[in-house]
């Protein structure tokens, strides 16, 4: 195995315990993914003196394994794009609160913004950017929680090399899906795909990749994760267009069925959608005034990570006109 | 051959510059080296080499140097304990390269500062830890989510001198990921307690090793 080894520390202008106390800053972004970051950057540039709430800097282009539609990248690892991403953020005095994130919002009599966050930090803002991203979403079938660690995976990147060569199903059928895939294909594990929607969504060349390599299986259900109380043992499937149920024999499932939005701290603060994605205006302004979002938690189409990141340029640039009272 | 590049490098030696205190890193390998005992023996000199006047290292053989091994209660290797005015108890078992190289760098950080960087709520609810509790996390190399619960088990080994904390990297140690019914990461291991997945934010990582330890509510 070559190894490689990634650095992502605080910076040096990581927010010190208390140093927030006493502190208006004119934005606070909430998240530190593509949408996030690219904010930041924007937001900076504008001179505005700026917090990043964020758990990592990258977001889910740290769980990416490779990014090929990147603009100015023919091909590049999710990591060492997100690295890219938050050093050009970081040439920039920036106040961070990495290793944190947001447990409330609330606005008060003066219109300034306060947010608490997971360390006990009280933030106040002039204005808030929230890019909060999404995080996978489960399967929600008997087994599934039960098994959460024991074969049944949500991160394949992280837990791929617990079944090395070990038969394994991957649920789902997005470029996710398939890169989970070719990983536990290098790790020697004999694949199946199961798509759990009809028509696969990954992209051509990545699925070409795949074919005669693994066993596809479009449109099925997962109907059930089995075991011996201790680890996976199989799981059970369903043709969508109502065939015989049978049982794949594999010690892992990995589930890339897409993503939930991290929203649930935003409940009554700004206005969500039915699928609990926070809503914006072409302006990537919320129902709530001096609140704008971006990227994957927003309800703009197309979770991409060129997609978020415009969305955080233009995210920033509302909340620059917003602050210095600009129209539109 | 380097095991950093330039740009990890540069990136390394200036965090390792900011670092109030020196910290010694004990390497612990053995004549026969085990699968990345050279790595790690490697990583420690080229952190050193970096910033001369803020990482020591000296090199412990497993098998021969036994007041070493008991003074630093090291089972296995290859071994980093991560030593500065104080044992703080914070260890990393097995090489730490991919995303773990964060965690080492904290750390060193953590050390070298010998303080934790965490809320007075949580260096409180602490206090219900009486007796010695050791702090298991294991990881894999390309586990972006690891690091935060390594460096949260590092804070409390600093925050308690009842807590020791280490980095298992699972990959290298299978035997003790089957027999901690490893399966996913990052998992903790809460002394004899309990365990749990996932890189909890702070306040629930530390009521779960508070709630597990006390068989109780925070």
């Amino acid at each position: 195995m070559g190894l490689e080894f990634k650095l992502d520390l605080p910076s040096g202008t990581n927010l010190k315990a208390g140093e927030e106390k006493e502190q208006l800053f004119d934005l606070a972004i909430v998240g530190g993914g593509p949408a996030g970051l690219t904010a930041a950057m924007y937001a900076l540039r504008k001179q505005l003196y700026v917090v990043l709430i964020s758990p990592d800097l990258g977001g889910q282009v740290l769980l990416t394994r490779g990014v090929e539609n990147y603009m100015g990248y023919q091909y590049i690892t999710g990591p060492e794009l997100a690295r890219k991403f938050s050093a050009q953020v970081r040439q920039f005095t920036l106040k961070l609160a990495q290793g944190e994130s947001v447990t409330r919002f609330s606005q008060d009599g003066k219109g300034l913004f306060q947010l608490v966050t997971s360390t006990d930090r009280f933030i106040t803002a002039r204005s808030v950017i929230l890019a909060t991203g999404k995080r996978s979403r489960p399967l929600n079938v008997p087994g599934e929680q039960e098994y959460l660690g024991r074969g049944v995976s949500l991160c394949a990147v992280c837990d791929g090399p617990f079944f090395k060569e070990l038969p394994v199903v991957i649920v789902g059928g997005g470029n996710s899906a398939i890169s989970a895939a070719l990983d536990m294909l290098d790790l020697g594990s004999p694949v199946t795909v199961v798509n759990v929607a009809d028509g696969w969504q990954a992209d051509s060349v990545l699925m070409d990749q795949l074919r005669d390599r693994v066993t596809l299986l479009d449109a099925h259900k997962v109907t059930e994760i089995h075991g011996d109380k201790e680890k996976v043992s199989g799981v059970k499937i369903t043709p969508r267009d109502g065939g015989a149920e049978r049982t794949l024999d594999v010690r892992g499932v990995l589930i890339e069925i897409g993503l939930l939005p991290n929203t649930e701290a935003l409940a009554g603060f700004v206005a969500l959608n039915a699928r609990q994605e926070v809503l914006t205006d072409c302006f990537s302004r919320t129902s709530r005034p001096g609140v704008f979002a971006a990227g994957d938690c927003t309800s703009v189409p197309e979770k991409q990570i060129i997609i978020a990141a415009g969305d955080g340029a233009k995210a920033a640039l509302a909340a620059h006109r917003f602050l210095k009272h600009i129209p539109d | 051959m380097a095991l950093l590049d330039t740009a990890i490098q540069k990136q390394a030696q200036t965090a390792l510059k900011e670092n109030p205190e020196p910290v010694t890193l004990h390497v612990f390998t053995q004549a026969m080296e085990c699968q990345y005992c050279r790595e790690s023996h490697q990583l420690a000199e080229e952190l050193a080499a970096l910033a001369p006047d803020k990482v020591k290292v000296e090199v412990h053989d497993f098998v021969s140097d036994k007041a070493a091994v008991e003074k630093f209660k090291i089972d296995k290797i290859p071994a980093l304990a991560v030593v500065g005015k104080e044992d703080y108890g914070v260890r990393f078992y097995g090489v730490p390269a991919g995303y773990e190289f964060t965690s080492l760098l904290s750390g060193i950080k953590l050390v070298s500062q010998g303080k934790a960087d965490i809320s007075k709520a949580a260096l409180s609810k602490l206090g219900a830890i009486t007796k010695p509790l050791q702090l298991k996390v294991f990881v894999t190399l390309t586990c972006p989510y690891c690091p935060a619960a390594v460096h949260l088990a590092h804070q409390l080994a600093v925050a308690s001198p009842l807590i020791t904390a280490e980095m298992i990297e699972a990959s290298e140690f299978p035997h003790l990921a089957v027999k901690e019914q490893v399966m996913g990461v990052p998992k903790t291991i809460v002394g004899g307690f309990g365990a749990f997945e996932g890189a909890l934010p702070e306040p629930a990582f530390v009521d779960k090793v508070v709630s597990l330890v006390t068989g109780g509510a925070v």
